[in-house]
């Protein structure tokens, strides 16, 4: 009887030992406020923070367990944090290697000294307090880790986020720079391959001016950042005249011909001396470069030209019922060749992209032959079915023939 | 020549009887009427699985059973391979032609009430090779283990998983493991040219036989019309008469054959990938599509029954009942064939509107 009645005891402490661990008195007044004191449990549930068990005392001091305590400066209540203090009151943690390792060993800890070196950082710093901290990427009681497609700095929202205050011409007035960005990358083939292909690795913002340390790429740098997916485009470019010329000219590298945030899917019409051509831009008739945007152009089109005409036969031979599928196998690799010229292209030099282009012809010629030689069987086979069915129609006739006769011999006799 | 053939005729006939043996085709005859066409579908139909014993004995030469070889040994045999297009070509029109020579046979056979006493047993070795035809068919589906076939083969082995009791052993016995794999594909090719044709050739030699010793049906309708105007009977010798006839209409058949493989070249799809999802809107060969329709509509559950189930055991029902249709028929009640003749004619149309249906929806 007494042990039981020590087990209920204990069972009782642990009870309320549990109740006062788990009481949140902010949670209990702020979920009852209007926004943008609003901080529901629910909310607070799903925040990063509280899954690793942080509470709101963690950020903002106090004693959650406490109603008189809980907004106690003797217990270190903060209060409201102010946007300048954010960063370093983030960084204090996330700052902190020895404190992180204990929450996610592989997250970096570099972001505050990376947002010193940002525009934003350095802005914060010299007083502007309209510049993005980290609460304006990141949320500030629903953070979530960019993993998560809810987050909003997961891959497909950075560029929502970003433009929150990018698109808005009159938030950025101040600061004098375009606010276009986010309708010119909406456009864009990245964002395109992002959003409608799903593809998470496609570049948003943040690719290419970084997250925590951003900052437009200069003149100078902006192949750099391009060349971390487009490599050798990039080695191409760097060995070929226009390297110079553009640094000369001070034009940028690949921005100059294909835009920065409006990047639209590259196509041959590009290259040559048409009307969407980028090269007359610099390049006028009668100069070398003139002349051989004309030829790589020109060579473009008879390679696109030989693998369509290629496909239209051997889509005729696979419409007869045709074997070709190996032709169709080979035809893949010439307009592989093509793709091939299209980069060979970042070279400027024809001699380079010919290369490419006479593989390709090569591949497209054989299976237009191997094209015609099929459609040449299927004649062959057609002939071969109507004499075949001459035959059988001379032998059917001469079987019919050969009954009347029989039988009418059969009757007579 | 002629001395020749006189000469082995005479030597066969001093060893064997030649003579005796062919007499009973010599006094054969073929009853003459307004529905005598409909005895030519038997004949065609064995002339089709003559073609199918013939093309696949040339297939064979080339063919490789196994998961990494059997794609490319029949994309060598259609490319590669003189006249290998028109071999394999004509031996996959043949075999769905058979099917459907086969299936017209049966519901002719069924309509002129051929299957009366004394010809029961004719009817059900029939039904039997009928059954064998479809068994070759799927079988054989699998052989050039492309994507379609791989997944269709996936499908109808699930069905037969579905068979209470026995169902997973069927299926792993089908499949020789829980998936379809090259194991599968061995085992498939085993059926297709060692165990069906074994029991088709003892079940055919049955059916013929007993064609031979019970000869050929009259309908009862023109049977009653010549016992009344017995001058309008008219009979005509199997030998040659009709067998040239055949020949004709066999002639005939061998043309559209010709036509089809010519034209309509049977197609060699992309090889088979066990890893790939499987494509939309697959669908069985067209004899099976009225039965995987049927078991589309079924709802999954029927009371407290699984849905598929019933229709699986239902086909299974309706199958052992077709087989023993000419011992069902109700001797006792007056004109009870015409009951039999509505279960035909109900039986042909859902099939046919099964098969239509199931061919358009997606």
């Amino acid at each position: 009887m007494r042990n039981a009645l020590a087990v209920i005891a204990c069972l009782a402490l642990l009870a309320a030992a549990s109740a006062a661990a788990e009481k949140n008195v902010c949670l209990d007044c702020h979920s009852q406020m209007d926004a943008p004191l609003k901080v529901t449990p629910a909310e607070f549930a799903q925040n990063i923070h509280a899954e690793k068990g942080l509470t709101c005392t963690s950020c903002h001091g106090g004693d959650a367990a406490s109603d008189e305590n809980a907004m106690s400066r003797t217990a270190g209540f903060r209060g409201h944090i102010e946007r300048r203090q954010v960063p370093e009151l983030c960084g204090s943690c996330h700052s902190d290697a020895a404190k992180m390792r204990q929450y996610n060993p592989s997250l970096r800890t570099d972001q505050l000294s990376q947002y010193k070196t940002s525009v934003h950082g350095k802005r914060l710093a010299a007083g502007d307090a309209k510049v993005a901290v980290c609460t304006d990427c990141h949320t500030v009681h629903d953070i979530r880790p960019a993993s998560d497609p809810r987050s909003s700095v997961h891959p497909l929202n950075v560029a929502n986020t970003c433009k929150r205050c990018h698109a808005d011409a009159a938030y950025m007035k101040d600061y004098k720079i375009p606010h276009d960005q986010y309708a010119a990358y909406s456009a864009s083939v990245h964002y395109k391959a992002m959003h409608d292909g799903g593809d998470l690795s496609a570049p948003t913002c943040t690719t290419c001016h970084g997250n925590h340390g951003a900052a437009p790429p200069g003149v100078a740098t902006v192949e750099n950042v391009c060349s971390t997916c487009h490599v050798f485009q990039a080695q191409l470019f760097d060995a070929s005249p226009h390297k110079k010329a553009f640094a000369a000219a001070g034009l940028a590298g690949c921005v100059t011909c294909h835009s920065n945030h409006r990047i639209v899917q590259p196509n041959d019409t590009m290259v040559g001396t048409g009307a969407n051509s980028v090269c007359t831009n610099c390049h006028a008739k009668g100069d070398k470069g003139y002349q051989t945007a004309e030829n790589i152009a020109g060579r473009f089109a008879t390679l696109a030209g030989e693998i369509a005409e290629s496909k239209q036969l051997l889509t005729r031979a696979a419409h007869s019922g045709m074997e070709v599928s190996d032709a169709e196998m080979e035809l893949v690799a010439a307009s592989d060749s093509l793709t091939k010229a299209r980069v060979s292209l970042h070279s400027f030099n024809d001699a380079r992209v010919e290369e490419d282009i006479a593989a390709g012809l090569k591949t497209a010629k054989k299976t237009h032959q191997e094209g015609e030689a099929a459609l040449k069987q299927r004649e062959f086979r057609r002939m071969g079915l109507l004499v075949s069915l001459a035959t059988i129609l001379v032998t059917v006739a001469a079987l019919a023939f050969y009954i009347r006769q029989m039988e009418k011999d059969n009757s007579q006799s | 020549m002629r001395y020749a053939a006189t000469y082995v005729r005479d030597w066969l006939d001093e060893r064997f009887g030649w003579d005796e043996l062919l007499d009973p085709l010599r006094h054969k005859v073929v009853p003459l009427h307004r529905l005598s066409y409909w005895y030519f579908l038997g004949g065609i139909t064995l002339f089709l699985f003559i073609i199918q014993v013939c093309t696949g004995i040339l297939l064979l030469l080339y063919y490789r059973p196994s998961a990494n070889e059997a794609f490319e040994s029949v994309k060598y045999i259609t490319t590669q391979v003189q006249f290998g297009w028109l071999i394999r070509s004509v031996h996959s029109w043949s075999a769905n032609l058979m099917v459907f020579t086969a299936f017209a046979h049966m519901f002719s056979v069924l309509f002129l009430r051929a299957y009366r006493k004394p010809r029961e047993l004719t009817w059900v070795s029939g039904v039997l090779l009928l059954f064998l035809a479809l068994g070759f068919g799927f079988s054989g589906y699998l052989l050039p283990w492309n994507t379609l076939a791989f997944f269709a083969t996936k499908v109808g082995t699930d069905v037969a998983g579905q068979v209470p009791g026995i169902g997973h052993w069927i299926l792993v016995f089908l499949r020789g493991g829980d998936d379809v794999t090259g194991a599968t594909l061995t085992r498939f090719f085993g059926f297709h040219v060692a165990v069906l044709p074994g029991i088709t050739t003892v079940l055919l030699g049955l059916h013929l036989a007993l064609v031979q010793k019970f000869g050929i049906s009259v309908p009862p309708r023109v049977e009653e019309e010549w016992q009344y105007r017995p001058e309008q009977k008219k009979e005509m010798k199997f030998f040659p008469n009709f067998l040239l006839r055949e020949v004709m209409a066999w002639y005939v058949g061998l043309g559209a054959l010709a036509a089809l493989a010519a034209i309509y070249p049977w197609e060699l799809g992309a090889k088979a990938d066990p890893f790939a999802p499987a494509p939309a809107g697959i669908k069985p060969e067209w004899y099976f599509l009225w039965a995987f329709q049927t078991l589309k509509l079924i709802p999954s559950k029927i009371l407290v029954f699984d849905g598929e189930l019933l229709g699986i055991l239902g086909m299974g029902v309706a199958g052992a009942l077709w087989l023993a249709l000419p011992f069902l028929e109700p001797k006792r009640m007056a004109r009870g064939y015409r009951l039999l003749t509505g279960v035909g004619v109900f039986g042909l149309v859902y099939m046919f509107t099964m098969t239509i249906y199931g061919w358009v929806a997606k």
